[in-house]
C-alpha cells in the first residue's frame, strides 16, 4: 500500500506547506496603544458585480478621514484613523466571513452600507457577537442600509443608522409628488425583494392619504437582476396612460428600465433613490434631464457652505474619476470621532453611548439629531433633478448633476420611535 | 496486513490533524477558516461523487446544500422557539436527511440520462430552486435569509456552542465521519459501479447492472453529503440565504473539485482548502482575486487537466522508483523563473489597477506613475518568461528518465 | 388590451431574435464540436464592450463592424489554443474550460472597463421613433435590430444550405471523420466556425448593448437562457434554434404582458385562502413575477418529457 502512503506524505507535506502560510498570516494584533493608529472597518462590496458602489464609498470614507482629521494631527492627542477594507462581496455569506476577520484583527467599530440584507445579516452577527463576548463589543455604522426593519423590530444597542430610512425617504417623496397637481395616475414598479416591496407598499399608502385623487394604475414586481429588457414593463407603463413612475430600483437595473421609458417615448417623471453616480448619471444624460427626481439626503446643487465646496473640490483634486457619492461618510465619520473625544477613548460602549441623543452640524451646515432611542438619524432630506443647468458639482464628469427642487427640514422629517431596545447593563 | 496499518495510519493521521489544528492556531480567523474549510470539504467531496465518481456534471448542486441547510436553520429555530429540544450535534443529521430527500425526488427523473442532459437539467433545477428561493419567503426568508440561533439546545460535553472551536469540534466530528463513509462508499459495490457506469454505460449494462440505478444511488448519497455540508454551514454561521443555492455557490464547488483533482479521492480535499484560503487570505490584499481565481482556475483545466491532486500523483512512479530526488533541480531551474514571471505579472496587473500612487507589493513600494517602475517589471516578466521557456525541455527530459524503466534498473544495480 | 398585444408581440420578436443570434452560433459549434460553449454569452459582452470603446473614437458604425470581427478573432485564438487542447480530456473539461472562461471573461472586464454601467448610445442616425402606435413609439433603432437578426438568420441559412462551405460544414456535422478523410481539414473548420460563432454573439452584444445597457453582469443575465433555447430547439439544430428562440422571446414577454396570477386562477376555481396561509406566497404569485424563470421550468419539462429537444434528433 504504498499508494496510501505516498498520499499520507503528499498530505503531510501540503499540510506543513499550508501551515507555514497560515502562520505568516495570523498574527493577533497587540491591543492599540496610545500611539497607535484607530482601525476602523469599512465593509461593502469592493470586489465582484456590486464592488463599483462600495469601492466609491471607499475612496470617500478614506478621504474623509485623511481630509478632515489626518492632516490636522489626528485625533485623541495624535492617533491616525486607518480605515481596513473588508470585502463583503455584498453576499451575507462573505459578510459572516469579514465580520470574523475583523473581530480576529482586532477592529471593534464597522462601517456598512450597501444592501439591507447584509446590513440585517451583520447586524444579528454583531449583536449575537456582543452578547456571546462581553468586553469585545463591536459597534456597527450603518451609512446606508434603509430598511426600516434595522431601527424597528431588529434595532439594537449596538447599530446606528446615518441615512433616513426607506419609510422616511418616501414621506418626503411623496408630499413633494402630492403638491404636482398634474399628477394624477401613478406606476409603481420594482425589484422583487424586500426593499421593492416596502416602496410599494408605502408610496401606495401614502400617496392614498395625501391624495386620495391619485389612481395607482400599477404595482408591478420583476426579479432582481434579471431582466434583459424592459420594454416590456413600459409597454403596460404605457398603456396604464400613468403619469408618472415611482421605482426603487437600484444599479443596471434602474438604468435598463430608465433607458426602456426614454426609449418608448413616454416622457413621464421618474421618482426614485438611486438613479445617480456610478455611471448611472452619464448613461442616462440628455435622455434624464428634468425626467429623473430622486430623493436624497446630502445636499446636491446648489451646494450650501465654501467648506462642503472645497471638501469637492479637494475631493475631486485627489480623486479625479470619481465623485463624492455619500457625503454621509465624512458625517458619520465626523460624528464618531466627535464621540471618542468626548469619551477619550475607542470603546464601543462608551461611543454607543455618545451618539445617543448627538447633535451635530455638518460641512453643508445643516444640524442632524441621533435619536438615542432608536438610533436612527434625522437629517434635512432633499428632492432633486437630473439636469445640466445650474450644476456646479456634476456627476460622472458628465455635466450632468443633481439640483435641488424640493428640500424638508430635519424637524419634519421625524417619525415615531418603534423600537424596543435591549440594552446592555455594564 | 502491512497494507491495513498504513491504510489506518494515514486515517489516524487525518483525526489527528482535524483535533490538532485549533490548538496550533488558535486565532479567531484561524478557527474560522478551519470551521469554513470543513464545509467545503464535505461538499467538495460530495460533488466529487456525482463528478469524479460517477461521471455526472452537475451545475445545480447548492441546491442540495442549501436546501439541507434550511432546514437546519429551521430546526435551530424550532429549538429556539422550543418546539422541539435535542443536542445539535444532530443538525447535519437533518440537513443530510433533507439533501437526501431531495435527492431522492430530483434524482427520480435527472438521472435517466448522464451527460449533457444531466447537466442541462441539473442547471435548470438550480435556477428554479434559486428564484423559487426569492418568491418563496415564508420559508426561505427572501434575500435576507433565515437567521437561527445555535446556542439553545443542550450543552454537548461541556461545550456550550457560544464560540467558534466548539463549532470546530463539531464540525470536525462531522467532516471525519463524512470522509470515512464517502471512502467507504467508493469501496462498495455500488461506488464501484458507479466507475463502470462513468466510463462505459453499455457495458455495465451488459453485467446486468442498470446504469441508471447506479446512477440514482450516486445522487442521493451525494445529496445527502451535500447536505450534512449544509447543516454544519447553518451551524456554523447560523444563517442561511438564498444565494447559498444559487449557481455561485455551485459553481464554487464545480471549481474546488476540478482544481483540487477529480477521480483523486483526495482531490476535492485539496481543492477545498486552496479555495477556502484564497477567498480568505487573498481577498484581504486585492480587490483583483477573483481575477487571478479565474486565471488559475482556466490555466489548471488547461495544464492540469487532473488537478493538483493529479500533479502529485503524477510523481508516484519516479518516486516508487526512487528518482524523485533527480527532479528537483529542474523543478527549480523552472519553477523560479515561473515565480518571477508571476510575481512580475501580478506586480503589473496590481499597478495598472492601483488607486494609490504608490504600491506595497512584497515589501516593495513602486510609484504608480514612474515608467522606470514600468519597464523594470515589463523586463523581469520577460526574462522570467524566456527562462522558464527554455529551462522546459531540461525539465521534460529529466522527467522522462526519472520514470524511464531504466531507472529501475539502474538503482537495482546499485544496490 | 390590443396595444399590449402588439407591443408584447414586437417586443418579444425582438428579444426572441437577438437571442437567436446568439444561439444560432452556440447551435452550430456544438453540432459540429460537441461542446457546449459556456462562455459563448461572454462574448456577446465583449462584443458591447470593444463597440463602445470603438464608438468612442471612431463613432458607432466603425463599432458595428469592427467589434464583431475582433471577437471572432479571439474566439478563433480560444478555440485554437484553449479548446483543441483541453479536448483531449473530454466533453467535461471541455465544459468545465467554457465554464472558466465565462468567469475569467467577467472579471477581466472589469478589469478593463470597470464595474460601473457604461454610456453606450444609440447612433443619432437612429434616434427616432419608426412608429407610434396607441401612443407608444417603437424606436428605428428596435426596428433596426430586427432587421439585422433577420437578415443574420436568412443569411445564416443560405450559407448552410446553399454555398459550398455550407455543406462542407453540414458534412462535417454529421460524419467529421468521412470529411477529414475527403482531404479538408477539419481543425480549420473547427476553428473558423467558433470564430464565426463567436462573432456573431459579438454582433448581438453590439447592437443590444445600447438598449440593454452595458454592465458586466450583461452575460449572467443572458448566459444561461441561450442555453435553455439550444437545449430546448434540440441540440444541433438550427431550425430548432430559431423557434426556441422565438417561443422564449416570445413567452417572457407575454407573460410580463398578462395580468393574471394565482389569485385569477383560485378565483376561478372558486377557491379561498386566508393571508396568513403558511403557502401565501405561492397563492399571490403573479406570472410577470415569475416571467424570467419560465425558461427553466419549460427546460426541465422538455428534457423529462423530450430529451431530444423540440427539433433535435440525437440525444446526448
Amino acid at each position: 500500500m504504498v499508494h496510501s502512503f505516498f498520499l499520507a506524505r503528499a498530505c503531510s507535506r501540503l499540510l506543513s506547506i499550508f501551515l507555514i502560510v497560515l502562520a505568516s498570516s495570523f498574527s493577533i494584533q497587540a491591543r492599540a496603544q496610545d500611539s497607535e493608529p484607530v482601525r476602523i472597518g469599512f465593509m461593502d462590496p469592493l470586489s465582484g458585480p456590486f464592488a463599483s458602489i462600495g469601492t466609491s464609498g471607499l475612496t470617500v470614507l478614506q478621504f474623509a478621514a485623511d481630509y478632515l482629521f489626518n492632516s490636522r494631527g489626528g485625533i485623541l492627542g495624535g492617533r491616525m484613523i486607518e480605515i481596513v477594507p473588508l470585502d463583503n462581496m455584498q453576499s451575507p455569506t462573505e459578510t459572516q466571513i469579514q465580520f470574523r476577520r475583523a473581530v480576529s484583527e482586532g477592529l471593534r467599530i464597522i462601517f456598512q452600507g450597501n444592501s439591507s440584507a447584509v446590513a440585517n445579516a451583520l447586524n444579528t452577527a454583531v449583536t449575537r457577537h456582543n452578547r456571546r463576548n462581553p468586553g469585545q463589543e463591536i459597534l456597527q455604522l450603518n451609512y446606508s442600509a434603509v430598511d426600516p426593519i434595522l431601527t424597528e423590530e431588529n434595532c439594537s444597542f449596538w447599530h446606528f443608522r446615518f441615512d433616513a430610512h426607506a419609510v422616511m425617504k418616501l414621506n418626503v417623496l411623496t408630499d413633494f409628488i402630492a403638491g404636482n397637481e398634474d399628477i394624477q395616475r401613478m406606476y409603481i414598479i420594482g425589484q422583487d425583494y424586500s426593499f421593492g416591496h416596502v416602496v410599494a407598499e408605502t408610496s401606495e399608502r401614502l400617496l392614498r392619504e395625501k391624495r386620495p385623487d391619485i389612481e395607482i394604475v400599477g404595482n408591478e414586481f420583476h426579479p432582481i437582476g434579471q431582466v434583459k429588457d424592459f420594454t416590456p414593463y413600459v409597454t403596460k407603463i404605457v398603456a396604464s396612460n400613468a403619469d408618472a413612475v415611482i421605482t426603487g430600483n437600484f444599479g443596471a437595473d434602474m438604468v435598463s428600465l430608465a433607458r426602456s421609458i426614454i426609449d418608448s417615448g413616454l416622457d413621464i417623471p421618474i421618482y426614485t433613490f438611486y438613479a445617480a453616480y456610478d455611471g448611472i448619471t452619464a448613461t442616462l444624460g440628455t435622455d434624464g434631464k428634468n425626467r429623473i427626481r430622486l430623493v436624497h439626503n446630502d445636499s446636491a446643487n446648489p451646494i450650501p457652505t465654501g467648506e462642503r465646496k472645497q471638501f469637492y473640490r479637494d475631493f475631486k483634486a485627489a480623486h479625479p474619476d470619481r465623485d463624492v457619492t455619500q457625503p454621509r461618510l465624512a458625517m458619520a465619520l465626523s460624528m464618531l470621532v466627535q464621540a471618542m473625544e468626548q469619551t477619550g477613548g475607542t470603546d464601543p460602549y462608551e461611543l454607543a453611548l455618545a451618539l445617543e441623543d448627538m447633535r451635530f452640524t455638518t460641512l453643508s451646515g445643516e444640524e442632524v439629531w441621533m435619536r438615542g432611542s432608536d438610533h436612527q438619524i434625522f437629517q434635512d432630506l432633499h428632492v432633486s433633478v437630473q439636469t445640466d443647468e445650474g450644476i456646479e458639482f456634476d456627476a460622472d464628469n458628465s455635466g450632468f448633476g443633481l439640483l435641488t427642487e424640493y428640500k424638508v427640514p430635519a424637524a419634519e422629517t421625524i417619525v415615531e420611535n418603534r423600537c424596543e431596545m435591549k440594552r446592555p447593563q455594564r | 496486513m502491512k497494507a491495513l496499518a498504513a491504510k489506518s495510519g494515514v486515517w489516524a493521521g487525518y483525526l489527528a490533524v482535524l483535533l490538532l489544528l485549533p490548538l496550533i492556531f488558535d486565532s479567531i480567523l484561524a478557527i474560522s477558516i478551519f470551521n469554513q474549510m470543513a464545509i467545503a470539504i464535505v461538499f467538495a467531496l460530495s460533488y466529487n461523487m456525482l463528478l469524479g465518481q460517477g461521471g455526472m456534471l452537475s451545475f445545480g448542486h447548492a441546491v442540495y446544500f442549501g436546501l439541507g441547510g434550511f432546514l437546519a436553520v429551521h430546526a435551530l429555530l424550532m429549538m429556539e422557539n422550543e418546539a422541539v429540544y435535542f443536542s445539535i450535534a444532530f443538525i447535519p443529521l437533518i440537513g443530510g436527511l433533507t439533501g437526501l430527500l431531495a435527492g431522492v425526488f430530483i434524482g427520480s427523473f435527472s438521472t435517466r440520462k448522464a451527460g449533457t442532459v444531466f447537466a442541462m437539467i441539473s442547471l435548470g433545477i438550480g435556477e428554479l430552486v434559486a428564484a423559487s428561493s426569492l418568491i418563496f419567503t415564508g420559508f426561505f426568508g427572501g434575500e435576507a435569509g433565515v437567521s437561527g440561533d445555535r446556542t439553545f439546545g443542550p450543552p454537548l460535553f461541556g461545550m456550550d456552542f457560544f464560540s467558534d472551536v466548539d463549532v470546530y469540534y463539531l464540525a470536525a466530528f462531522w467532516v471525519f465521519v463524512s470522509t470515512v463513509f464517502m471512502y467507504l462508499f467508493t469501496r462498495t459495490p455500488a461506488g464501484r459501479m458507479a466507475n463502470a457506469v462513468r466510463d462505459n454505460p453499455e457495458r455495465a449494462e451488459f453485467i446486468g447492472y442498470s446504469a441508471r440505478w447506479v446512477r440514482f444511488i450516486s445522487f442521493c448519497a451525494s445529496g445527502m453529503f451535500a447536505g450534512v455540508a449544509g447543516g454544519l454551514f447553518a451551524l456554523n454561521y447560523e444563517f442561511l440565504t438564498d444565494e447559498n443555492l444559487n449557481l455561485v455557490t455551485s459553481g464554487r464547488v464545480l471549481l474546488m473539485a476540478y482544481i483540487g483533482g477529480l477521480g483523486f479521492f483526495i482531490g476535492p480535499i485539496i481543492g477545498a482548502i486552496i479555495l477556502t484560503l484564497m477567498n480568505f487570505l487573498l481577498s484581504n490584499y486585492t480587490e483583483l482575486w477573483l481575477l487571478y481565481l479565474g486565471i488559475m482556475f482556466v490555466l489548471t483545466v488547461l495544464f492540469l487537466p487532473r488537478g493538483f491532486a493529479g500533479f502529485i500523483m503524477m510523481h508516484r512512479l519516479a518516486w516508487l522508483r526512487g528518482s524523485l530526488h533527480t527532479l528537483a533541480l529542474p523543478y527549480l531551474l523552472t519553477g523560479l523563473p515561473a515565480l518571477l514571471f508571476v510575481l512580475c505579472a501580478v506586480c503589473l496587473l496590481e499597478l495598472s489597477h492601483a488607486a494609490e500612487p504608490v504600491l506595497h507589493f512584497l515589501g516593495l513600494s513602486l510609484a504608480r506613475d514612474s515608467v522606470t517602475v514600468w519597464a523594470g517589471l515589463l523586463l523581469l516578466a520577460t526574462l522570467g518568461w524566456y527562462l522558464t521557456r527554455k529551462s522546459v525541455p531540461g525539465l521534460r527530459r529529466a522527467w522522462e528518465a526519472a520514470n524511464a524503466p531504466d531507472a529501475d534498473a539502474a538503482r537495482e544495480q546499485a544496490t | 388590451m390590443p396595444e399590449v398585444l402588439v407591443f408584447a408581440t414586437l417586443n418579444g420578436l425582438v428579444t426572441g431574435l437577438l437571442l437567436f443570434m446568439l444561439a444560432s452560433g452556440l447551435t452550430v459549434i456544438f453540432s459540429m464540436m460537441g461542446v457546449l460553449n459556456f462562455a459563448h454569452a461572454s462574448f456577446y459582452m465583449l462584443g458591447a464592450y470593444f463597440a463602445y470603446s470603438i464608438s468612442l473614437y471612431f463613432g458607432y458604425w466603425t463599432g458595428l463592424i469592427l467589434a464583431p470581427l475582433i471577437v471572432g478573432v479571439l474566439g478563433a485564438l480560444v478555440e485554437r489554443y484553449g479548446l483543441r487542447r483541453v479536448h483531449q480530456h473530454g466533453h467535461v473539461a471541455e465544459l468545465v474550460f467554457t465554464f472558466g472562461l465565462a468567469f475569467l471573461i467577467e472579471e477581466a472586464v472589469q478589469f478593463f472597463w470597470g464595474q460601473d454601467t457604461k454610456n453606450y448610445q444609440t447612433p443619432d442616425l437612429l434616434d427616432f421613433p419608426l412608429f407610434t402606435l396607441f401612443g407608444q413609439e417603437f424606436s428605428a433603432y428596435r426596428g433596426f435590430m430586427l432587421a439585422i437578426s433577420i437578415g443574420i438568420f436568412i443569411g445564416l441559412y443560405q450559407v448552410l444550405t446553399r454555398s459550398r462551405v455550407g455543406l462542407i460544414i453540414q458534412a462535417a456535422i454529421s460524419h467529421p471523420h468521412m470529411v477529414a478523410n475527403l482531404g479538408h481539414n477539419v481543425p480549420l473548420i473547427f476553428t473558423a466556425v467558433f470564430g464565426v460563432g463567436t462573432a456573431l454573439a459579438g454582433l448581438a452584444g453590439v447592437i443590444a448593448g445600447p438598449v440593454l445597457t452595458t454592465f458586466p453582469g450583461m452575460a449572467l443575465v443572458l448566459g444561461s437562457i441561450v442555453f435553455v433555447i439550444v437545449v430546448i430547439g434540440g441540440l444541433g439544430s438550427l431550425p430548432g434554434a430559431f423557434l426556441a428562440s422565438l417561443l422564449i422571446g416570445l413567452l417572457q414577454s407575454y407573460a410580463i404582458a398578462a395580468n393574471v396570477g394565482m389569485p385569477d386562477l383560485l378565483a376561478l376555481l372558486g377557491l379561498e385562502f386566508p393571508r396568513s396561509h403558511p403557502l401565501d406566497d405561492l397563492w399571490t404569485l403573479n406570472l410577470s413575477q415569475i416571467a424570467p424563470i419560465l425558461p427553466f421550468l419549460l427546460l426541465v419539462l422538455v428534457l423529462i418529457f423530450r430529451p431530444t429537444g423540440l427539433m433535435g434528433k440525437r440525444e446526448q
